[in-house]
């Protein structure tokens, strides 16, 4: 898909032939992301839309207590502080951005006024700048007005790096100015095409300056309200206990009419998943729960108790096999995987094809994951099939022996291909995890049929995940030939998730392993587009090159996609509970309410 | 005796230092960053967890830390959390109540059926209830918790739906409906662990009664013409008490260290769970004031333990 196919549907959509959900669900097909795909709509005269409120009750307050389960409880209460997204859906209860993301990647104004488009003058032109109105009358929990002042205020703690906030990248490189008590303007250093990240969504949460203004920088960690927000959002604190509880009650001076429903707020942590699921599902003692990884055929079992039912949100998470470019086996000024090294026998695109060939997803989707891991479309050898809702991603065994047999690997005495004496054998690792474990299976049987000889290895999580350089099996350091993990493209602009591909972030001992490129694969072409989208202002040329740079990276087979893993929950059935994939699971709290 | 307790107590230091300093060294060399979550995050900056690492001194040497950390503890200062950004010691005492409730609850339970039961069984040995006893006790402690806690959770909770499996500590309601719904939501967790403990209990009693029973000076009691009671309470029971004090005073620093597995299944926020998430989050400090606060109750309950044979025999003398 290219530029021009783009504008193609963004016409259809224009004209109402093709409807804006289609449009956005063909967008992240190709590798975008929903906010994305929205923005191009915008930008190109159709309006975004307001998501439809489909909020019933006619009053605050008598909807009794809501109970929901983490079954890993917020640790704290910081938006930016909060480590994971339980840490950050525990703040949102509290915190409010000025807008958040719907599952349709609109933007959706909290405590803006309105959304800042070309249109009603918000976002220059130039790329240069976006102002926004803030909305009038709105108290933080304490009762003192939420200005200008506070958003100001959150840039300067968040980007002053002796506070630490995880929120910095959003901040540091931004100007924040007050216009007027309810205006301010986020200036940027060099045009900026995506312009909604600061105060918007998951990073944009904002707290009290009143409350936190003598515990930024070094103090950050002193403050009181760390542990017991002030926000301004749908429920008042009272309670919380890390890992345990938090709790809140509905704050009557909520700055959206008829909200919240519920009386009494409870966000339950610890346990595990498969019984936060039963509690929801089956026993109805909760209303909700988080994070649902439980196997498909155990939802489905519990389901059928008629309680609740699994939500599934489409999001960016996927489930991958990285292919290393470099040689794990050889070590090269004190490391492996070394960028002066190729890999002997991954080096060669037959090689890799066939890999890609091998890996039976469709068996991973039926077999394993069910609902909760859909077997990617192999999308970026063939884009024409978007015109098309039939994808199709190919698992072939006789094309991939043909494709080795051809490029010369032919097997040797031990059925195993070889070729110079370099044979087809890799080390396959992941961490330790039921699915993972029956997905290398179910890759080592296709690979033993074609002369691929595997060896599965399982990494602990707490070693695998961690950055510890002193280890040679975290993943970063990828010290095998492929492995397979789950990246998660939750930042609303994907230009994040693709810099896992350019040359100047591949993960070396220079950059003790924190470099985001692992799989080492280098393309100048890749790199070149990337730095022309970091520029480009115009939407729908800037998607076009992250779709060709998408392209690029699994034309080379630098990974092979598996599955897509959409976010489950379990959601009672009386509850109405809108979610977003590119927002926080929260985001929408005050719009939960339970059918009589 | 005096002289004995201080000496005992001047042992403790250098074995508390020893515990504390091979905790702080193991923990130190195990894999894991309290921040590596924030790794696999693209959007935060390698700095940012640089300046955390710094912030919290994760980057000095061991031994640095390791004497920051003795000092503090000295004090009274038991760390501050990095997961939580709060003081370890109010996240501990957050957790101490529902803990004490809890265990405390299932070690009365287990203590209550397990010494009348053990000393009857011993006194009527192969009898019905005996063989009853036995086994019933054999199966307690043979079912490993989770199973038992899993078992509970489907046939009470979801089958015949009488009892929460969820354990909240904000329990609303007043009076008596507050007590009650405390009382049921801790039936469940109170009795898995109270079986499993008062299996091996009631085992224990009877073997040490057993070995009691048959000795002469309980054979001239009971020719001397006393009453069974007496007997039974006087001659036989203070005298196998001495293991059983043991046993017991062994297990009293769990009700500290809470039950792991039990409170994972039930979600109870105990301390157990509470250890368990800082493993898994590499929260040092709070994992460290967890198990040397264990490793302290442990060297206590032991002396009280040396002190409480002295009470119960008094032959036995302190030199």
């Amino acid at each position: 898909m290219n530029e021009r196919d783009m504008r193609g549907l963004i016409a259809d959509v224009k004209l109402g032939k093709l409807s804006r959900r289609a449009f956005v669900r063909r967008m992240v097909a190709v590798g975008l992301t929903a906010p994305l795909a929205a923005q191009m709509l915008m930008h190109s005269g159709v309006a975004m839309a307001q998501s439809k409120s489909t909020y019933k009750p006619t009053k605050a307050g008598g909807g009794g207590a809501l109970k929901v389960l983490w079954w890993q409880g917020p640790t704290l209460l910081n938006p930016h502080f909060a480590v994971g997204t339980k840490d950050q859906d525990g703040s949102r209860v509290f915190y409010e951005p000025l807008a958040g993301w719907d599952a349709d990647g609109n933007l959706k104004p909290v405590l803006a006024a309105e959304v800042p488009s070309f249109e009603n003058g918000g976002v220059a032109k130039d790329g240069l700048s976006v102002t926004w109105k803030l909305k009038k009358g709105v108290t933080w929990h304490d009762g003192k007005p939420f200005t200008a002042d506070d958003c100001v205020f959150n840039w300067q703690y968040a980007s002053d790096p002796a506070t630490a906030a995880v929120t910095i990248a959003t901040y540091k490189d931004v100007e924040v100015v007050k216009v007027d008590d309810h205006t301010i303007k986020v200036l940027f250093s060099k045009p900026t095409p995506f312009w909604a990240d600061a105060f918007v969504g998951t990073r944009g949460m904002m707290i009290p300056k009143h409350v936190f203004e003598s515990y930024k920088g070094a103090t950050s960690r002193d403050a009181p309200a760390n542990l017991a927000p002030v926000g301004t959002g749908p429920y008042l604190f009272t309670e919380f206990k890390p890992g345990d509880l938090v709790a809140g009650k509905l704050n009557p001076n909520y700055h959206e009419e008829n909200r919240p429903y519920f009386d009494t707020f409870e966000m339950k942590g610890g346990g595990d998943a498969v019984s936060a699921a039963r509690a929801v599902l089956q026993t109805g003692e909760y209303d909700f729960a988080w994070n649902m990884q439980v196997e498909d055929a155990i939802l489905k079992r519990l389901e059928e108790g008629g309680k609740g039912k699994a939500v599934i949100t489409a999001g960016g998470n996927i489930e991958f096999i990285g292919v290393n470019n470099t040689d794990p086996w050889t070590e090269v000024d004190g490391e492996r995987s070394s960028l002066k090294t190729t890999h002997p026998s991954l080096s060669d695109p037959a090689v890799r094809g066939a890999l890609n060939l091998l890996v039976d997803r469709q068996a991973v989707q039926d077999h394993i994951y069910g609902r909760t891991g859909v077997a990617t479309a192999n999308f970026l050898n063939n884009p024409e099939r978007f015109r098309s809702t039939k994808t199709k991603f190919e698992f072939n065994i006789d094309k991939a022996i043909k494709m080795l047999d051809d490029a010369g690997w032919k097997p040797g005495a031990d059925g195993i291909r070889e070729k110079n004496g370099v044979k087809l054998k890799y080390v396959y690792q992941t961490s330790v995890n039921a699915p993972r474990q029956k997905t290398q299976a179910i890759v080592k049987q296709a690979c033993q049929k074609a002369g691929i000889d595997i060896e599965i290895k399982a990494v602990t999580a707490s070693v695998f995940f961690s950055s510890d350089v002193a280890n040679p099996d975290t993943y970063t350091k990828f010290y095998t030939d492929i492995q397979m993990y789950t990246t998660t493209m939750s930042q609303p602009d994907p230009a994040l998730f693709m810099n896992q591909y350019v040359s100047w972030e591949v993960s070396t001992k220079d950059n003790k392993w924190q470099g985001r490129n692992i799989t080492r694969w280098r393309s100048d072409e890749y790199d070149k587009l990337y730095r022309q989208a970091e520029g480009e202002l115009d939407p729908v040329k800037r998607a076009a090159m992250f779709v060709r740079m998408n392209e690029l990276a699994i034309e080379g087979v630098a990974v092979i996609p598996v599955v897509y893993r959409p976010t489950v929950a379990a959601v009672s059935s009386k509850l109405n509970a809108p979610l977003s994939g590119w927002d926080n699971n929260t985001w929408s709290l005050q719009d939960w309410y339970r059918d009589a | 005796m005096s002289q004995y307790l201080l000496r005992r107590l001047l042992i403790v230091i250098p074995s508390l230092i020893g515990i504390s300093l091979v905790l702080f060294v193991l923990l130190a060399l195990a894999p894991g960053d309290p921040f590596g979550e924030l790794a696999q995050n693209p959007a935060v900056p390698p700095e940012v967890r640089a300046a955390l690492r710094e912030k919290f001194g994760l980057d000095d040497p061991i031994m640095v830390r390791y004497f920051r950390w003795l000092l503090a503890m000295l004090q009274g200062d038991w760390g501050f959390s990095f997961v939580s950004r709060m003081d370890v010691d109010t996240l501990i005492l957050q957790r101490l109540p529902v803990t004490l409730i809890v265990i405390g609850a299932s070690q009365v339970l287990a203590l209550v059926v397990a010494l009348p039961v053990g000393v009857y069984a011993a006194m009527r040995p192969y009898s019905l209830f005996d063989q009853v006893a036995t086994t019933t006790a054999f199966i307690g402690f043979s079912l490993p918790t989770f199973f038992t806690g899993l078992l509970f959770i489907l046939v009470f909770s979801i089958h015949l739906d009488w009892l929460p499996f969820v354990y909240q500590t904000n329990v609303s309601g007043t009076g008596l409906a507050f007590v009650w719904e405390h009382i049921r939501q801790a039936i469940m967790p109170v009795v898995v662990l109270g079986l499993f403990q008062g299996g091996v209990l009631t085992r224990f009693v009877r073997s040490a009664v057993l070995d009691v029973v048959r000795l002469d000076y309980v054979t001239t009691a009971r020719a001397k013409g006393l009453r069974e009671r007496i007997v039974i309470l006087k001659h036989i029971v203070r005298n196998a008490l001495i293991p059983v004090v043991t046993l017991i005073a062994l297990q009293m620093p769990i009700v500290f260290g809470g039950a792991v597995v039990t409170e994972q299944i039930f979600r109870i926020p105990g301390i157990g769970s509470l250890l368990i998430a800082s493993i898994l989050a590499n929260d040092t400090p709070v994992i460290m004031a967890v198990t040397f606060v264990t490793a302290c109750l442990v060297i206590l309950f032991n002396l009280i333990a040396d002190l409480l044979y002295g009470w119960l025999d008094p032959r036995i003398s302190y030199r």
